[in-house]
């Protein structure tokens, strides 16, 4: 029975390594976008309280970058949860495609579900090594861990700035290089170019058609379209 | 508590309230039968990578290149990133190192 369960606490032990491990790059990810969130929270005037409530209950990087300016400018409720709905309606698709991994998870379900976001998804949506219990463990650690590295970061950054410690000017620029790197790395490992490619252009010409402040909700729903007959058309392919 | 900050507030709610929605819907649509129609799950498929295309444009939307610096600082740091990453693949460096070129270039430019 002891043996048991000591070796049921070094198994732990040596998930959580894994999970600590893997999650190394995101922890720099998320403490560097975490204190640009802060740092620019706190100079439109939203304190640490707020850096940590936002950080804890929205838990969404690009969409709590999107926020601020939202707070800034006084938007009405209904622009608020529209631009959510677009900024976050791809987290919809994360957890689509999680069903069948998470589908043991038991009384963690609704936390990996709620913090399922695009560092997480990218981490939790490829591992193969681990089986049954251990696996779960993996999920509710890193998971966990993430959420960590984002409110500690964002608490820093508004500490930060608020201490005046240094001009922050230029740090939004985390979040374009995040993304860059993540469609990158899509890119490199999947021989499947149109999706990005039709995103990318979509957004381009949405962008000059529509105008910076209204291109998002028009690009979503011309790319579903796309990306719909695309499938369909990849289908008629398949089909001998 | 002043009326901006309670709208402040209503508006974090919100803004957590949709949020969380989008994340709980699949488990809420298909979590029971935890079988999805083909067609969902190829757009589940094939979504995230438009999805982060867009998110890039997203990002530079604010970019003016007719008005100097023409986006020069935005498209340098760009292909830092581009080029540590295809380098090292190591997404750490990626950001920290186009982030601080960025906020080097937008003070001396």
């Amino acid at each position: 029975m002891k043996t048991e369960k000591e070796s049921m606490g070094r198994k732990t032990k040596r998930v959580a390594l894994l999970a600590f491990k893997r999650s190394i790059p995101v922890m720099g990810t998320y403490l560097t976008l975490g204190i640009g969130f802060g740092m620019l929270l706190e100079k439109n005037g939203y304190g640490v309280w707020w850096a940590l409530g936002m950080s804890v209950l929205i838990y969404a990087g690009a969409m709590q970058y999107v926020a601020v300016g939202l707070l800034a400018s006084g938007a009405s409720v209904l622009t608020a949860a529209f631009t959510t709905f677009t900024v976050n309606i791809r987290h919809f698709f994360y957890g689509l495609s999680m069903l069948e991994r998470y589908r043991d998870t038991g009384k963690a379900k609704p936390y990996l579900f709620f913090s399922l976001t695009d560092e997480t998804y990218s981490l939790v949506c490829t591992e193969d090594t681990l089986q049954g219990a251990d696996r779960k463990r993996y999920y509710v650690i890193l998971s966990l861990l993430n959420q960590c590295y984002w409110i500690c970061g964002g608490v820093a950054g508004s500490l930060l700035s608020g201490a005046g410690a240094f001009d922050s000017a230029g740090i939004e620029f985390s979040m374009t290089a995040l993304f860059v790197t993540v469609f990158l790395e899509q890119w490199l490992s999947s021989d499947e170019h149109v999706p990005a490619l039709m995103g990318m252009g979509i957004s381009v010409l949405c962008l000059f058609l529509c105008g910076a402040e209204y291109f998002l909700i028009p690009t979503m729903l011309l790319t579903t379209v796309g990306l719909t007959l695309y499938r369909r058309q990849k289908r008629k392919g398949e089909t001998p | 508590m002043n009326t901006q900050q309670i709208h402040a507030l209503l508006l974090v709610a919100v803004i957590a309230l949709v949020t969380a929605a989008i994340r709980f819907l699949p488990l809420l649509l298909f979590g029971r039968k935890g079988k999805t129609s083909s067609y969902l799950t190829d757009l589940g498929n094939t979504l995230p990578y438009a999805i982060i295309g867009m998110l890039v444009v997203y990002c530079l939307k604010d970019v003016s290149f007719t008005k100097p610096p023409h986006g020069l600082p935005e498209a340098a740091s760009l292909a830092l990133v581009a080029f540590l990453h295809l380098w090292k693949r190591n997404t750490l460096l990626s950001i920290l190192g186009g982030t601080l070129f960025y906020m080097l270039l937008i003070r001396l430019v």
